[in-house]
């Protein structure tokens, strides 16, 4: 195709914007290059520009007396202190909650994929597909706020529990260790709660694109094998859901991993990594200690997207 | 196992349609709290209905400055990510070179990583560049995360446009800025705006990098935040929280709409 004789400039007239047009199209590399120079400018100054202060401001110290920055000796002090048992507790912590968050995920998002991939038609796979992705994009603050409606202790979620006589579930849940608090909206269970509802179209969606690219062969090839429909989910369709799962798994993470306004409204009073760092750079005035710490879920994420990519999932992407 | 395989089962039935209550059932409360004629806390159910809250909400000057300044933030922010992700989308969408995955991946990163990177990333620049917060100062971040969403809707609709059309038109003499006015811009057109629209409601509900790059300024969401933290006057809260809902749903409905034949899978 890039072969075809190209039309002789000579012959459409010599204007200048002519020529100019004729040399973006004989030369492509100059006209990707003015394609791609502005994006790469921003991203590049403003973007890695800024990552790369992240990383430098995590090797500063604070000066003792004055509370200012000091950026004339580069520290290992920062990460030092992360090693404390208070701070590596909030690591444990956050990244406890962000497996749980991606099991849940997994299993709630699982058959509504697999209901919307494989027998959803139409009007209803329309209809199924805009009821899961108006959650993504609407508000996660109103989202957020909802929760602390239904979660409050003279809520929704408190009232139905009552109606239906198992307010006793409640209340054992609440007691529990752990995860309980005053009420749902003050516990461990609560925060859990809502995690896996802001981040379920995450896991959603992918995992449907990857059900959704199974050939219909490959099933009938199972069954006419003489698979029964429970063989052919486990040797055939779950192995290749598995890419869409890791990919919608990478969203529950790293999203777990860096909030910090979903257990700041709901929760009991522990901390996680990114209300450290909120209040490090915030009230405590200490930019290189929440750098260095906002480096932690970078490092999480990547050795996750390293197992995530050997796992494949990066082709459903 | 089963008699048809083209059949759900039940189970599977009920696991979906719960899952999508799950996912809609607090987005519906929101409705009805904003009728709520409980002002001082959150008891369900609410005792009596009421409109009152809406006039309420209506005279306040505080909502009013921080949808002002979210729509702004929204509107310029839009307005940068559109020009860079369509160009970015020009550049990567049918050429290969060395380089390509790492300049893609770099147009994800802003919204792969959580918010928070982004957030103390711009605030540790600002902080060590001595550039004091303002209206730009937000505007900058936001750009940063909606390029990635003006891209994506612009190569989808670039790589299902037949590049035939493209040589075509320079066959038939056009040049290269009448091939992009008259036929490459009129089949990105709805993507752009599709894209446009996203990055729009991905900006005025933005709160975690914008907490960051803020400083004293309040958006509608961290005004909204505020009321979360510490609720000052929930039924006002309850309004703006519905207000917001229809302004984003808008948009998101009107995008995919315009993209739906992007996004149907090509394969059945």
């Amino acid at each position: 195709m890039n072969t075809m004789t190209l039309p002789a400039p000579a012959a459409s007239g010599g204007g200048p914007l002519r020529r100019l047009s004729d040399l973006l199209y004989t030369r492509r590399g100059l006209a990707l290059g003015l394609l791609l120079v502005p994006p790469l400018l921003w991203f590049g100054v403003v973007y890695l520009g800024s990552l790369f202060a992240l990383l430098a401001n995590s090797f500063f110290g604070l000066d003792e007396f004055s509370g200012v920055v000091d950026r004339s000796q580069l520290t290992l002090a920062n990460f030092r202190e992360m090693l404390q048992p208070a701070n590596v507790d909030v690591v444990l912590r956050t990244v406890a909650m962000a497996v749980a968050v991606t099991v849940a995920c997994t299993a709630i998002a699982f058959p509504i994929a697999f209901y919307m991939a494989r027998y959803a038609r139409g009007s209803q796979k329309a209809l199924l597909y805009i009821a899961v992705m108006l959650p993504l994009w609407s508000s996660y603050l109103v989202r957020l706020y909802a929760w602390k409606l239904l979660l409050a202790k003279e809520g929704a979620i408190s009232w139905v529990l009552a109606e239906l006589h198992l307010s006793w579930v409640l209340e054992a849940l609440l007691a529990t260790p752990g995860i309980g608090g005053n009420s749902l909206s003050f516990s461990r269970l609560g925060t859990f709660i809502v995690f896996v509802y802001m981040w379920l179209p995450f896991m959603i969606l992918p995992i449907q694109a990857a059900i959704e690219r199974i050939p219909g062969s490959l099933l009938e090839a199972s069954s006419d094998l003489g698979a029964k429909g429970s063989t052919t989910f486990w040797k055939v369709i779950f192995p290749l859901a598995m890419p869409g799962i890791a990919a919608g798994s990478i969203f529950t993470f790293s999203l777990t991993l860096g909030d910090y306004i979903i257990p700041q409204v709901i929760g009991d009073s522990t901390l996680f990594i990114g209300q450290v760092v909120y209040r490090q750079q915030g009230v405590a005035g200490n930019i290189p200690f929440a750098a260095a710490f906002s480096l932690v879920p970078i490092v999480v994420i990547g050795v996750y997207l390293w197992i995530a990519k050997k796992l494949g999932a990066f082709d459903a992407l | 196992m089963r008699s048809d395989p083209n059949k759900a089962g039940w189970g599977l039935k009920a696991a979906t349609w719960a899952g999508v209550l799950f996912l809609h059932i607090p987005l519906a409360l929101i409705i009805l709290y904003a009728f709520s004629a409980e002002d001082k806390s959150y008891v369900f159910p609410p005792p009596g209905l009421t409109t009152q809250w809406f006039a309420a909400a209506w005279a306040r000057d505080d909502v009013w400055a921080a949808i002002g300044l979210s729509f702004r933030v929204a509107l310029i922010a839009t307005g940068i990510a559109m020009v860079l992700g369509t160009l970015a989308a020009a550049g990567l969408a049918r050429t290969r070179f060395f380089g390509r995955d790492a300049v893609s991946l770099l147009l994800i990163l802003p919204i792969a990583l959580p918010g928070i990177i982004t957030g103390i990333a711009l605030r540790t620049a600002y902080h060590t560049m001595e550039i004091p917060f303002s209206f730009w100062t937000i505007v900058i971040g936001h750009a940063t995360f909606c390029v990635v969403v003006v891209y994506n809707n612009a190569v989808a609709r670039l790589r299902r446009t037949s590049p035939s059309l493209i040589e075509a038109s320079m066959d038939l003499g056009a040049d290269t800025f009448q091939t992009i006015r008259y036929v490459i811009l009129p089949q990105l057109g709805s993507a752009l705006l599709a894209g446009g629209l996203l990055a729009f409601a991905l900006s005025f509900d933005e709160v975690i990098v914008t907490t960051f790059t803020a400083g004293q300024q309040t958006t509608l969401p961290i005004w909204m935040l505020q009321e979360l933290i510490r609720p000052r006057q929930r039924p006002v809260t309850n309004v703006v929280a519905v207000v917001v809902i229809a302004l984003t749903f808008i948009p998101i409905l009107a995008a995919y709409y315009l993209t739906r034949s992007d996004e149907q899978p090509s394969s059945r």
